[in-house]
Parts: structure tokens; sequence; C-alpha cells
């Protein structure tokens, strides 16, 4: 379970100080799949780096299993929205760094290179330097590769944003497939709002900056989910409801400017 | 083909054709010059010797058993010389550009020392050193070291920052992050670092060899001219400049031999 608890966050530059974050109190429960979405700049970045101990939090608390996270770890995969593929190492090489950095025995290391490689599409390519993919292909060895080091908790950073419309369908796709075999925790931030609700358990709105979780919303979808999925009338409903809080929040800000 | 004004080939076999004719294009207009200059308007060969003559001059220097034995010094020195700069800059540089304490230690001194012209410093190296080997070899670490260590910070200072948040959170930690990403990552860099430098550890042998030695390239250069000798001094040159050429090429194939993944921006 993982869970912020009063978090702040802070940034400050001089004499300027930007207050991203205030008051975050939300969790995510175990094999659940829950979403973070909200206007651009609202802060739900940070939250993430903060949940992957790459960032601290000016006060408050994130923990995962009631251990406070003080810094990055292996039990805290991370999908990042750039593209952070080791280009040294090819594709079978890049999904086993995890696991090889854990000293796992040789062949148990190929072993879980090969479930995910076949899982993620990727087996005929394991022998590609990243240069020679694209970009969807890219972010299939990223999730691999966090996959392949069995985190806790699946941390995914607008890991389609940079793709093309048809790219991304097809992405979120086999993130819904890879997810039902195994039900690991995730925690995903997309300001794609049919992204969200396509994927998530738990769709948590943010609010303008400082970001603070404006609504929570279960989304009471059944599973195995597709694409289909979007154009029914419950999808539409919940579409409705998330984008009227987004767009209070972004008209707001933009009249803050 | 051709016409474009940038190197925008998608096909790299006819741009590596393209290349290589202008390559032949330009030897043969400067060998044409040359001749030209020196054979049609028949200008003093104290100042431009003629390509026989300096073809002379390489046999003669052959025969006096110095051409091999002083181009195998120089080599010998600067290859010394400018390894023992990359040892210690490659380590430093990286430190420099991930330790804070490290740059602020090292940086005042480095960036100090580095603007002071080389040979300002030989009547130094002299006076400590003498005028054997050795102080060849200082001359070209004092002239490298410092400016490779600041090339090899700046290189491993433009590693993406989120290759090493990702490498974190896969679980590497400390040493991990320099020998498994930073160094790897920065090492086609660095090698192009190299490649640079050691350009001018031969310009700044040949300075020390010039000033006070009793062999090698410079030392042969600098005798020629007391002598008038023009087709050796152009002789000595030919060498010089075609060590740096094979040295670049080396370089180069050694990249992509060992970098056979690196994607150079713009390509």
């Amino acid at each position: 379970m993982l869970l912020f608890e009063g978090v702040y966050k802070t940034f400050s530059s001089g004499d300027k100080r930007v207050e991203a974050l205030e008051d975050i109190n939300m969790q995510v429960e175990q094999s659940e799949f829950a979403v973070i979405v909200g206007p651009s700049g609202c802060g739900k970045s940070t939250l993430l780096q903060i949940a992957a101990g790459l960032e601290h939090p000016t006060a408050g608390k994130a923990y995962l299993n009631d251990t406070e996270i003080t810094g990055p770890g292996a039990d805290r995969g991370m999908v990042f929205q750039a593209y952070t593929l080791f280009p040294w190492l090819n594709v079978a090489d890049n999904v086993a760094f995890g696991p090889r950095q854990k000293k796992m025995p040789e062949q148990e290391v190929q072993e879980r290179v090969n479930r995910y490689l076949e899982v993620t599409g990727l087996l005929k390519f394991a022998k590609l330097y990243p240069k020679a993919l694209s970009g969807g292909m890219k972010q299939r060895v990223a999730i691999a590769r966090a996959l392949a080091n069995d985190p806790e908790v699946l941390l995914m950073d607008e890991p389609f944003g940079a793709l093309d419309a048809q790219t991304r369908v097809v992405m979120q796709e086999l993130l819904l497939q890879i997810w039902e075999t195994d039900h690991k925790t995730v925690l995903f931030i997309t300001h794609d709002i049919d992204e969200a609700i396509l994927l998530a358990d738990t769709v948590h709105v943010m609010s303008r900056q400082p970001g603070s979780i404006k609504k929570t919303l279960s989304i009471p979808l059944a599973r195995p989910r597709d694409h289909s999925l979007t154009l029914r009338p419950e999808f539409i409903g919940l579409k409705k409801e998330i984008l009227e809080l987004i767009w209070e929040e972004s008209k707001a800000a933009a009249q803050e400017f | 083909m051709g016409g474009t004004f940038l190197n925008l080939y998608h096909n790299s076999k006819s741009k590596n054709q393209e290349l290589l004719t202008w390559q032949i294009v330009s030897l043969v207009l400067i060998a044409s010059a040359w001749c030209l200059l020196s054979f049609g308007f028949k200008i003093n060969p104290v100042f431009l010797p003629t390509p026989l003559a300096v073809a002379e001059a390489f046999r003669e220097l052959w025969q006096e058993g110095v051409l091999l034995s002083y181009t195998l010094i120089s080599l010998y020195r600067v290859l010394i010389g400018f390894f023992a700069a990359a040892i210690i800059a490659i380590p430093l540089g990286i430190l420099m550009a991930t330790n804070t304490k490290t740059e602020g230690f090292f940086a005042p001194f480095i960036g100090f020392v580095r603007y002071l012209p080389v040979s300002a410093l030989i009547p130094l190296m002299i006076l400590y050193f003498g005028i054997g080997d050795f102080e060849k070899m200082a001359v070209i670490f004092v002239g490298t070291f410092f400016q490779l260590v600041l090339m090899v910070q700046d290189t491993v200072g433009t590693v993406p920052g989120d290759l090493l948040k990702a490498a974190c959170t896969l679980g590497a930690d400390g040493s991990a992050i320099y020998t498994k990403v930073l160094l790897p990552a920065s090492m086609p860099g660095i090698m192009d670092n190299l490649r640079i430098c050691i350009g001018w550890a031969w310009t700044y042998l040949v300075i020390a060899e010039l000033v006070a030695a009793n062999s090698g390239l410079g030392f042969m250069i600098l005798r020629s001219q007391r002598f008038l000798q023009t087709d050796r001094i152009f002789a000595g040159l030919i060498i010089i400049g075609c060590l740096g050429l094979l040295t670049d090429y080396l370089f180069k194939t050694l990249s992509k031999v060992l970098f056979p993944w690196y994607e150079r921006l713009g390509q």
C-alpha cells in the first residue's frame, strides 16, 4: 500500500518560492490501479517523484507498506515520459539491468528477461540497441525493464505522453493486458482523461497549482477492458464529470495569469 | 544528390563516397599548387622546396637513421605524457562533474593553470626536470591535463538526469551509478575529448623539442632551420601532419567499433 500523509512540496530558488503540492492525503491499495489526472503544472509529476524517492516532501510523509520513503529503491519501479533506456545496452540487457543489480543468478535473469520481453512483444528485438527502436517500442522496453525488477509498486509518469494517438491506444491496451495477469499496484499520471478512465480503478483529480487532491472517483467499469469501452454511455458520463472538474481548474488557472 | 548545404544524408554509403571524392580533389589541388609554385614559378627553395627535394630529404633522413628514431622518440613522449594526463584527468573530471566538494576543491586551481600558456611554463619545466624525455612528457602533461579535466567534466555533465533517475529506481546506487551509468554514458564523448586533446599534445611536444632537445622531430626541424634546409623542415612537418591524421582516424575508428550504440545528435 502506498500512502501520502499531509504531503507539501515547495520549490525555492533565490527569493522565488513555488508551492507545488499542498496537503496531499491519498492512498493506493495493494493491487489497485490508481490514476492521477490534473491540469498541466499541477504538481502531479512531483507527487510521483516523491513516491519514487527522487524528491523529498517539504512537509508530510510518504509510505510504502508502512515504511517511510526516504530515497529511490528497487521496490518502486518507474516508467518516465522521456525515453530513459540505457543507449549502450541492447533491449535484453536493458531489461536485465534491475535483476543484475540485485545480483540474481544469470540463468534466472535470462528467464525473467525472456518472460517480460514476451509479455511486451519484444522477443524479436532483444538484440537491438535503443537507437533502432521507435518511441512506442522504447516505452515497451521501459515497461518490461520496470516489471522485470518485480517492484511492489509501478510508478508511471505520463509514459505514453510522447507517443502518437494510434500508438498510445495500442500501448494502453497492452498495459491493461499485462495488468490483468499480475494486478500489480500502479500509480499512473496523465492529463489524458480517456486514458485515466480506461486504465483506472480509482481516478484522483488534482487541482491547479498548488496541487491538492480535488476529488477521488472510483471507476466501476468491468474488466477486462479495451477501447470499445470509450464509446459507452457510462464511460462518457464519467468523462463528463472529470472534464468539468478539470475545466474549472484550467480556467481558474488561466485567469490567475 | 549534391546541392545540399547541410549534411542531411540518410544513405551513409553515398555520403562516404562523396567525402572520399572531395578528399582526393583537395589533396590533388594542394599537390598541384605546390608543384606549380616550386617547379613553375621557381620560388626560392629556401622558402618553398620542390616536392622532389622533400622526397630527397626523406631519403637522406632515412639513410642517416634519424627519420625513424626521431619519429619514434617523439611518438613515445607524446603517448606517455598524454596517457598519464588522460588516466588522471578522466576519473577526476567525472568526480568533478558529480561531486560538489571535488569540484570546489579543484576547479580554481585547474581554471588558473589552464590559462597559462604552456610555452611560458617550459623554462620552469627545464629548470625542474632538465631537457630529457621526462621534461617533454611533463610539458605535454601540463598542456593537456587541465584542458582534458574540464572537457571530461562537461561531457559527464551532459548525461541526462533522467537516465540516472531511472537507474536509481532500478536499484542502482553509489558506485553502480558511476560504473554502470555515468561511465558508459559518457565514454563516446570522452573519446572525442581525447581525440581533440591528443592534437594539442603534438603541438606542445614540438614546442618543447624546439626549445631544448637533442632528439625528436621538433629538434630536427629546428636544426634544419639553422642550416636553411627547408626541404628537411617540410619533411618533419609532413610526418607530424600524417601522424595527426592517422591518430584522428584511429580514434574515430575505435569509437565506431567500441560504441556501435552511439547516436550522434543530428544523425
